[in-house]
This record gives structure tokens, C-alpha cells and sequence, in this order.
């Protein structure tokens, strides 16, 4: 009963065979040195190689792990594929695992010295997986890149800095969105083109939806969707997840109040049924029997594959203050290791991948270059262009050491007891938040010792 | 053992007779034992022995195998489960605590049911190796595939169950995986339907070496059907009870995935059970100091029930 799977798709027998064989023993012993925080062959390599648009070193495999397991697998694996025939001296082998396994398992691969070269970690990723000499400074990369932080949206381009150096070279950001479904508008009398922007046009929508029979607006009480629901509604009532430091909660402001129990009235007032199990809202929503699906921009091309859903989407309605929405990031980083070779080649797989980041976006996804947001190719990408009408507000998770370890303990909790109507939000809220301070203090002991 | 065989066979061995050449037979007894012994006491120093005490020595520090820092701290792990509203004694004794409300309630249906299952397919009609069969099979799948499956059927929304319960006239809204004590149900549930079979296969083992004898005489005495299972079948199953009880103690309070997948701890942290904790401190939020003093309370807990558990059955006879 103890018995744990783990969903993980490892390297194959081969690959890791063909890995460790082409590439000499590099690998394995490139990994020993973990734990330190500068690697000096990387601060010093600004000169060599092909200053990261070329590599000429002998052969190389790259080992490229993800947390793509959804539609956008396959968009990713198609570009290194591409990638792979392209350059005849560097070949890219991809494995994907579920992210909360792939966030267990990189740093112990890495550490044991069996890990990826190159990896993609979310921005709130980057300061732990940067204190703890997971991956490497890329400076020196970005810099010869030619990256620019006028080109990127300025909270994805400072999300890669930890302690005054870069960690990740953003690819995307992928904030929530407002999925609705045109046929119930349309059968409850709304206009199934111009979907509610702001409070009283939502609310007022979800009550014509109740008396043609639709709860319209179903709430998740898991942190898929239901925490980014909290996060972006705690924002949009001018609230934030922790002070200016990261040092304190403050989700228990009033704002924060406001926002989890404009959540739990929809539950209330009947506009969402009690005890939504996780991805029911997401599967109600692909039956019709969900008009309003908060949830990510990723979910484009899921919803393009059910035959017989009318649906659109839009930025989300603005239910506080101010305009707001939770959105995450990817980056590209580079695992810890002194072998050269591996690090310019690296370099020229980052560079490549991300120049065809609008290959990316039809993936479900808002490229981090402003270039690439701009171009036309990009605007003809109807639901992403939509999507990313909400950039200019688009808010994150700091990227400060051991963030990830607040919010399952904290507010993820707090929605869940809040949103089954287990726990009054406010009560809810300042438990969580004096949990969350807790682990603040700890964590700051923790990478500070 | 060795000269046991020469004297009944009669034969002598070769070794015996080459003097000088080699050691004789009764010699070979001093290493002899550790040899056999060897293999799988090697597995258990490398596997068991070494990490238990690192485990010690971990849970003494605060420790990031990543971090150069991995300060000393003394018993404080240990201390801060003790003390109330430190950072990790809430959540690790709302886990224990939903560890033993789980293993409490599966524990007398994993002995009960079994049982039953064992009574009936000792029985001689036609198809019972079909049936055994049937009764063992879930246990071969993994928990990852028994709870997206139960999962399911359970989700309260969506889910076959209340699907069926709903066409039939019943409350067709329970919600199964996200309110209790619904969610006990459907932890519990599962995870008999799941593990029974191994259970049942136990007890049909132990059925099978009850002296038949035993029932005839009971029979001529004019023992009936209860009274002979009351007096023969329990009494002979019992070092089988002994063993079944005491796996199914430690296995229920080792149950990890079935809360991770159908309940995901829900409501709140109610259904989040020990092992999971565990698992993210250590795990996910890569405090292995604290997690290890954790696995500790929890093993030394095991120990106890364990314990008590072998005093209450203990075979008398001897």
C-alpha cells in the first residue's frame, strides 16, 4: 500500500546508452561538483566557442528534460527534432516527467551526476534551484545571445535574477485566461461575442445563466485552478501573496479576503456546485455544463480538440480593483557542469529554441520576446493574441529561494477549506498565513546559513 | 546438519577421506552459517542497516544535501514535533493522525472480508481457481492505476458512481473525494477491494494446513458449522491472524498513494496521511533534517502498535 508510482518518463535504455557513449564519460563526471554556487569555467568562458550561435567542438548529446506533458509536449519535441537534424555535431534527446516530479528529481540527477544538460524551470523556480547549485549563471549566455531586457516583460526578465546574476533565460509566459462557452451565453440570451470584462457584467451574466439551469462558473478547490484563480482575483482587489522582502504573508490582507470570498459566493449563490472535484470544472466546461472556466493559456488546443464545443476566450474580467492576472514563466537553464563543450552547445540549443518561439506559441503559449509578440505571425494566433491583451498587468510568484514550499502549505489549503465551505475565508487566510510565515523565517535560515 | 546425512546415508564423502587435504565437514561450521547468511545480510547492512542510522545522523542536522551548510541542531527536530504551533508539528500530527484514522479503519475489513473470502474459496465447486484468481487479481496493479480508476468513478461531479446511485433514485451528489467522512470511504474502500486478495490468499494457506482430522472429530462430537469454525478454523488460523494483523497494521499505516491521487488531502488536510508529509518536507521542500525525525516518531509508533499487537495475539501454547 505504500507502493508509490511515480509518472516518470526516465531516459530510455538507449538513449541514456547512446548518451554515455557518444559523449565519453563528460557527463558523469562533469556532475560531481555540485553544491557550489559559481562555477568558474562558466564565469570565464565569455570568449570561446561561437559565442553561442555556433558550436564547432566535437559531438555532443544533449539530454533535455521538461515538464511538458500536455499539448505542448509535442510542439517541443517536434522543435528539437528539428533542431537535432540541423546540427550535425550536437544531437538533443528529450525527456518529460510530471513538473512536481521533475522538480524532485533534477537536482538529485544532477547532483549524482546523471542529469540533463539543458532543463526548463518555471521563474519561481529559479531561486532555489540557483541557491542550491542546481543550475548555472548564464550571464555570460544571455549576454552573448544578445538578449536585451528591453526585449523581455520586465517582471519574467528580473524573475531570473538570484543574488545579482542571471539563472534562466525566459522562453514564455503562460498567464490564466477567461474560457467561455458561446452556446450557453447564447441559450441564456447573452451575447455569446462579447464576453463580461468587468464585476457586475460577470455577476449579472451568471444570474441569467442560473434561470436558463447553468452554474456558470464553476470553482476549483485545488490549486489547479482554484489557487490561480485566488491569486490573480487577490491582485485585481489590490492585494499581494507576501510584503515587499518575501519575508511575510500579507494573502490575508483584506484584499485577500475579498477575493476568496468573492469565490466561495459563487458557491453560495449557486453559480458553482459545492465539492468540485479536481478538473471536474475543466471537464463540465468541455461538456457544457460550465459557461466561465478561469484557467491557462496552455488549455488552447485541448479545447480545439473537443468537436462540438463553441467556445472562445478573453482576457479575464476585472472582479477588484484593478486589472491583474496570475501568469507563469519558463525558462531555459543550464545544469551544473564544467564541461565546455556541453555549456556552448547548450547555449546554441537555448538561442535556436527560442528564436522560434512562435513555433512555441501555437503551442498554447506568449512568447517572452516583445519582438516575437509583435510580429503579425504572433497576431494571427487569434486565442493567444487575445490572451496576451493581459501582459502589460500580467503578475508572478517571486523568485525567491523556497517560495515553492509556501503555498501547498499555506493558501493552497486555505482556498481548498475555504472553497468546500469547510472554513470561513478569513479564518482560513490567517492560518495559512501564519504557516506561511513560518516557513518565510525557515527558509531564510535555511539559504542564508 | 552435514553429519546428520553422512550417518543416515551411510556414504562417506570424498572430502572426508583426502586427510590433511582439506577441513573436515564439522569444521565447515564456523563460517558456514554466515555464508548462507551472507547475501542477505548484505542487502539488509546496505539497504536497511546504513541508511536507518544515516537517517539518525541526518535528522540531527538541518539538512539540504545540496546546501554546503548543514548545520548541527541536535534533538531540535525532534523537539519541534513536540512543541505545539512550531513550524512542523500541526501539519505532521494532523498527518499521523490521518494515518491512524486510515489504518484504523481498514484494518478490522482487511482481517474481516478475507477471511470470509478464504472460507468460501476453500469450499471444493466448480470454478474455484477462476475465482482465487479473480479475488487476487487487483492486488497486481499498482496504486497509481487503482486510484486514477477509483478516482473516477468517485469524483463527485463526474464520476460513474453517483452516476449510477442517481439513475437508480439515490443521492446522486455525495461527495465522495472532497468531504468527509465521505473520503474515508473512499480511501478505505478502494484499498480493500485492492489488497484483500493477498490477505485472502494468506488465510487460504493457512486453511489448508488445518489437520482435517481436527473437523472429523469435532463432527463426531456433534460440533455444528459455527462451532467447528469457532473452535477448530479460528484456533488453528491463529499465528496466521497474528501475521495477517500485523502486515496489515504496517501496511495501512505506509498508505501513501491512494490519499495523494483520489483525495489529494482533501478537505484541507484532513485525508493527508504521514508518508506524504514526509515526502514533501524531505522530498519536495528538501528539509531532510526534519522529515528524517519525522520518519522516526512514525517508525518508532509502527514499533509500539507493532508491539502491542504481538503481546495481545501471542501464541500461548509454548
Amino acid at each position: 500500500m505504500g507502493k508509490r508510482s511515480r509518472q516518470i518518463r526516465r531516459l530510455t535504455r538507449q538513449e541514456f546508452l547512446l548518451m554515455s557513449a557518444g559523449a565519453g564519460a563528460g557527463l558523469a563526471l562533469a556532475g560531481c561538483g555540485g553544491g557550489s554556487q559559481n562555477n568558474p569555467a562558466v564565469q570565464g568562458q565569455g570568449g570561446s566557442g561561437g559565442g553561442g550561435t555556433e558550436y564547432t567542438g566535437p559531438t555532443v548529446e544533449l539530454a533535455f528534460w521538461n515538464g511538458f506533458t500536455g499539448g505542448d509536449g509535442p510542439f517541443m519535441r517536434e522543435l528539437v527534432d528539428q533542431f537535432s537534424s540541423e546540427h550535425e555535431n550536437i544531437q538533443v534527446s528529450m525527456s518529460t516527467q510530471e513538473w512536481a516530479d521533475y522538480y524532485e528529481s533534477v537536482p538529485a540527477a544532477v547532483r549524482g551526476g546523471e542529469g540533463p544538460d539543458v532543463g526548463i524551470m518555471h521563474s519561481d523556480q529559479l531561486g532555489t534551484n540557483a541557491a542550491r547549485g542546481v543550475i548555472l549563471p548564464l550571464d555570460t549566455v544571455a549576454e552573448s545571445l544578445g538578449l536585451e531586457e528591453s526585449d523581455f516583460a520586465p517582471e519574467v526578465w528580473n524573475a531570473g535574477i538570484y543574488n545579482g546574476q542571471r539563472f534562466g533565460i525566459p522562453l514564455d509566459m503562460h498567464p490564466l485566461a477567461l474560457y467561455y462557452n458561446k452556446s450557453l451565453l447564447e441559450d441564456a440570451g447573452l451575447d455569446p461575442n462579447s464576453p463580461p470584462t468587468n464585476r457586475d457584467d460577470y455577476e449579472a451574466a451568471l444570474e441569467e445563466l442560473k434561470s436558463s439551469g447553468i452554474q456558470g462558473s464553476w470553482v476549483s478547490p485545488f490549486p489547479f485552478t482554484g489557487t490561480l484563480q485566488f491569486e490573480s482575483l487577490l491582485w485585481q482587489f489590490g492585494g499581494d501573496l507576501y510584503d515587499e522582502e518575501t519575508s511575510k504573508a500579507t494573502f490575508n490582507s483584506d484584499a485577500g479576503v475579498e477575493a476568496l470570498t468573492w469565490m466561495v459566493d459563487l458557491v453560495q449563490n449557486d453559480y458553482s456546485p459545492r465539492d468540485v472535484a479536481q478538473d471536474a470544472e475543466f471537464i463540465a466546461f468541455q461538456n457544457g455544463e460550465n459557461a466561465f472556466h478561469w484557467n491557462g493559456i496552455w488549455q488552447i488546443n485541448a479545447f480545439k480538440e473537443v468537436s462540438d464545443l463553441d467556445w472562445g476566450v478573453a482576457p479575464l474580467p476585472r472582479i477588484g480593483s484593478e486589472d491583474a492576472v496570475w501568469s507563469g514563466s519558463h525558462n531555459f537553464v543550464i545544469m551544473q557542469t564544467s564541461d565546455q563543450n556541453r555549456i556552448d552547445a547548450s547555449q546554441v540549443f537555448i538561442n535556436w529554441i527560442s528564436q522560434q518561439s512562435i513555433e512555441w506559441a501555437r503551442a498554447g503559449q506568449i512568447p517572452a520576446r516583445a519582438s516575437v509578440r509583435e510580429s503579425q505571425e504572433f497576431a494571427d494566433l487569434q486565442e493567444q493574441s487575445t490572451i496576451a491583451e493581459q501582459v502589460p498587468y500580467v503578475r508572478f510568484v517571486p523568485a525567491v529561494p523556497g517560495i515553492g514550499d509556501v503555498q501547498p502549505e499555506s493558501f493552497d489549503q486555505a482556498v481548498n477549506e475555504a472553497v468546500l465551505l469547510q472554513k470561513e475565508p478569513k479564518t482560513a487566510l490567517d492560518e495559512a498565513a501564519q504557516r506561511a510565515d513560518q516557513i518565510l523565517e525557515e527558509n531564510r535560515e535555511k539559504y542564508e546559513a | 546438519m552435514a553429519t546428520q546425512g553422512v550417518e543416515r546415508t551411510g556414504v562417506q564423502p570424498p572430502v572426508a577421506r583426502s586427510a590433511g587435504g582439506g577441513r573436515k565437514p564439522t569444521d565447515a561450521g564456523t563460517f558456514t552459517p554466515y555464508l548462507f547468511m551472507a547475501p542477505y545480510l548484505v542487502l539488509f547492512v546496505v539497504f536497511v542497516l546504513v541508511p536507518a542510522v544515516f537517517g539518525i545522523w541526518i535528522s540531527l542536522h538541518n539538512w539540504d544535501y545540496l546546501l554546503p551548510g548543514k548545520p548541527w541542531v541536535g534533538l531540535e527536530n525532534y523537539l519541534d514535533l513536540f512543541t505545539p504551533n512550531s513550524a512542523n508539528s500541526t501539519p505532521f500530527w494532523n498527518s499521523m493522525e490521518a494515518t491512524a484514522k486510515f489504518t484504523l479503519f481498514s484494518v478490522p475489513p482487511l482481517v474481516v472480508i478475507p477471511l470470509l473470502v478464504a472460507l468460501i474459496l476453500n469450499q471444493s465447486f466448480r470454478g474455484r481457481n477462476f475465482f482465487r484468481a479473480v479475488y487476487f487479481a487487483p492486488y497486481v496493479l499498482g496504486v497509481a492505476v487503482i486510484g486514477i480508476l477509483w478516482r473516477f468513478i468517485l469524483d463527485p461531479n463526474n464520476g460513474l458512481l453517483n452516476y449510477y446511485l442517481g439513475a437508480l433514485g439515490l443521492p446522486d451528489s455525495i461527495p465522495w473525494t472532497t468531504s468527509l467522512p465521505w473520503g474515508w470511504v473512499a480511501l478505505v474502500g478502494p484499498t480493500v477491494w485492492w489488497t484483500m486478495g493477498f490477505n485472502a490468499v494468506i488465510y487460504l494457506t493457512g486453511l489448508q494446513d488445518v489437520d482435517p482430522a481436527l473437523y472429523d472429530a469435532a463432527k463426531v462430537d456433534g460440533a455444528n458449522r459455527w462451532q467447528r469454525f469457532r473452535h477448530v478454523t479460528v484456533p488453528g488460523l491463529r499465528p496466521v491472524f497474528l501475521f495477517v494483523v500485523t502486515t496489515t497494521i504496517l501496511a495501512s499505516a505506509n498508505v501513501f498513494g491512494q490519499s495523494y491521487i483520489i483525495t489529494q488531502g482533501a478537505p484541507g488536510n484532513e485525508t493527508r496521511v504521514a508518508i506524504w508529509y514526509i515526502a514533501q518536507e524531505g522530498l519536495r521542500s528538501f528539509n531532510m533534517g526534519s522529515a528524517a525525525a519525522m520518519s522516526y516518531v512514525l517508525a518508532l509508533a509502527l514499533a509500539l502498535v507493532s508491539l502491542a499487537n504481538f503481546a495481545l495475539l501471542r501464541y500461548k501454547e509454548d
